[in-house]
């Protein structure tokens, strides 16, 4: 996975709550076997009209927005399936961070181990950013995962929390499975106990 | 000295391989459930990286959200779902995992598969590419859904990398009402904390009402529990558990299922533990419960009328529901049992194991099913399928009127052929009312398998106590 360190660009206010994966994703963009070429199918809904048009209402259809990498969402982002072409759509669309109250847990943990950043914070502080993005001319965002902070083009800066293993693992997109593997000898003896204890 | 601690704390506790300082741990996964959806990605990394799956013994490989529900001797019509099919197989036969191929009797929905084979065990975790993974849970096992990449992690070291969850009690006192099945508790449930009131939670289901409940019952509860947004549900496992479990194929045999049974009897909360979090009901207030929005916790009661946005202060929750109102083409106040459907699903991995089929049959039996109004029957394995119809379970839903098919997901989500068409409407037994779940443009009410045969007689969404 890539690394995350820092990142500035555009945030395109989505004040939904309770986004599911279905609407990130719909199941019918599920049949493929590949990881990447979903972000043609992101927020397919919301995105176009029936007949395959733009709609324009939709934020990342706006001319202002379509070239964001940040997305400011409503409480419980990302709830419903486990499905990681959730993250993969939203990775291939190009969004790299997404700032909500909330997170559902699998999509939280599905999104940090594919590099995007997902940054929780209080409601208050949302609706701020919500504003501000809305207005257009506040809509960039400079981020900063080290310090872990969030700089507005206005200058104030909002810090927030992170898991401090996740953290390290985005920094240097660091991937699970090799850094497990160096731990087998554990593995090895948790199976071995585990055969005398519960042989069955 | 000992301290009190909850069934959840136990399975945690006895599956640490390795902590962190920061408190991640490495948790041991004792049960792989592998289909064709999730995992693709995970042998590709695989293969990439020159990795074998640690423990094939573990892992049990099935095909169920693409399959056809119809005719299978002919290849599948849709050219992605037969290669994600093949894909599946071909992953298999290279990595020897043991695959219940389309047309093996035992093939199924991966959640309805497990607890069937006694693949799913008390005291054990399991994960599964799949948020209803949670299902499990009703045995006593620490089961949850994962991602693709948390899949391959799970392929090649058997562990995850995890962080605990908080414990939450929901209890549910007094005996269940006449009419009232386990699908109306949990939504009950998710009505009264919403689908993020579980967030970072397991959630034990305590009380007399949930105790009572058969293995059938209880897989449908844990199966919603991700619909409350929790990671994890669980039952305490009990006689009822092991009365289901024994001679199951995959089950402990003789000798060392005395063992086993008096490891599970150890799987409880201890006296005086203390959760997080308590939420307490009574079962005497639970209704047929029937959902009006586009999200689980959009439910009400069958005699109810279709909510209000006016009367929500929140605003953010009044635009949702403005656009929930929208979508399913409903005007606030209408009596919910006004509510005309086109179709009716009874199936999925919540509500597709033999009590279900038999709740409805009950239901449809002498009756027909009204005009207009695709009825589909879908069971969740070959096994239920079989026994059903050795039950006569078939007959009397062909009679009424409703279809009967082979097993797999279906219209559940809509990746095979069944799916609703822009803007029709169905009572469902499934758990995800969300926009286009069930194809696009459709419009899903969730209900229990008798409450969905029910409206497919009626034609609308109906009572069931007043059909009884
Ligand atoms: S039946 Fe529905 S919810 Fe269950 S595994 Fe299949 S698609 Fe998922």
């Amino acid at each position: 996975m890539d690394k995350f360190d820092k990142l500035t660009a555009v945030a395109a206010p989505l004040p939904l709550i309770n986004v599911d994966t279905d609407m990130i994703i719909p199941a019918r963009f599920l049949k493929t076997i590949k990881r990447t070429g979903l972000g043609a199918g992101l927020f397919s809904t919301l995105r176009f009209n029936e007949d395959g048009s733009d709609r324009e209402d939709f934020v990342l259809n706006k001319p202002a927005y379509k070239d964001a990498e940040i997305l400011i969402a409503g409480e419980n982002f990302g709830c419903g399936s486990s499905r990681e072409h959730a993250p993969w759509a939203l990775l291939d669309y190009g969004i790299k961070c997404i700032i909500a109250p909330s997170f559902a847990d699998i999509f939280y943990n599905n999104s940090s181990k594919n590099g995007i950043l997902l940054v929780q914070l209080p409601k208050e502080e949302i609706d701020k950013l919500m504003e501000n993005a809305e207005r257009g001319a506040n809509a960039t965002l400079s981020i900063d995962l080290g310090a872990q902070e969030i700089t507005g083009s206005d200058g104030v800066v909002i810090k927030f929390e992170i898991n401090k293993f996740k953290k390290h693992c985005l920094l240097n997109g660091l991937d699970d499975i090799g850094l497990t593997m160096q731990k087998d000898d554990k593995i090895n003896n948790y199976e071995e106990r585990l055969r005398i204890a519960q042989p069955w | 000295m000992n301290k009190a601690i909850t069934l959840y704390d136990k399975l945690w506790n006895s599956h640490i391989v390795d902590e962190q300082e920061d408190g991640t741990c490495l948790i041991y996964i004792d049960r792989h459930l592998i289909h064709e959806v999730t995992s693709p990605q995970a042998f590709d990394g695989l293969r990439k990286e020159g990795r074998n799956v640690r423990r094939t013994d573990l892992t049990l490989a099935v095909a169920d959200h693409n399959v056809p529900t119809t005719d299978r001797s002919v290849p599948i019509a849709d050219n992605e779902s037969r290669i994600q099919i093949e894909t599946l197989e071909k992953n298999c036969a290279d990595f020897g995992v043991e695959l219940y191929s389309m047309n093996d009797i035992r093939q199924g929905i991966c959640h309805v598969i497990g607890p069937e084979q006694g693949f799913t065990l008390p005291g054990t975790t399991l994960v599964c590419g799949d948020s209803h993974t949670a299902t499990h849970g009703a045995f006593g096992s620490m089961s949850f859904g994962i991602g693709t990449s948390e899949v391959e992690h799970v392929l090649a070291t058997q562990t995850l990398l995890l962080t605990k969850c908080r414990n939450m009690r929901v209890t549910v006192n007094g005996a269940i009402p006449r009419g009232i099945t386990a699908k109306d508790l949990i939504l009950a449930v998710i009505g009264k904390i919403g689908t993020a009131g579980g967030t970072g939670a397991a959630i034990e289901f305590a009380g007399d009402a949930f105790k009572s409940l058969t293995m059938e019952g209880r897989m449908t509860v844990c199966n919603m529990t991700i619909e409350a947004g929790a990671r994890v549900g669980l039952f305490a496992p009990d006689e009822t558990t092991f009365t289901y479990l024994k001679g199951r194929p995959k089950s402990p045999k003789a000798g060392a299922w005395e063992t086993a049974i008096e490891y599970w009897k150890t799987l409880t909360t201890d006296e005086g533990a203390v959760f997080d979090e308590e939420i307490v009901m009574d079962a005497s207030d639970i209704q047929p419960q029937v959902t009006w929005g586009t999200s689980p916790e959009d439910v009400t009661t069958i005699g109810a009328r279709v909510p209000n946005p006016a009367d929500e202060p929140d605003e953010n929750r009044r635009n949702k529901m403005e656009r929930s109102l929208e979508y399913m083409g409903l005007e606030a106040g209408t009596l919910m049992e006004d509510i005309k459907i086109n179709a009716a699903f009874i199936g999925s991995c919540t509500n597709s194991r033999i009590e279900d089929m038999r709740a409805a049959a009950e239901i449809a039996k002498g009756r027909k099913v009204a005009v207009g109004v695709q009825a589909l029957v879908v069971p969740g394995s070959g096994l239920v399928k079989e026994l059903a119809e050795q039950e006569g379970l078939d007959q009397i839903f062909i009679d009424a009127g409703f279809e009967w098919r082979d097993a797999g997901c279906s219209m559940c989500l809509a990746m095979n052929a069944d799916k609703l068409k822009p803007g029709e409407r169905a009572a469902s037994t499934s758990n995800r009312n969300f926009e286009g779940r069930q194809g696009p443009g459709g419009r899903t009410h969730l209900v229990s398998p008798a409450m969905a045969a029910a409206a497919a007689i009626t034609g609308h969404l109906t009572d069931v106590r007043n059909l009884e």
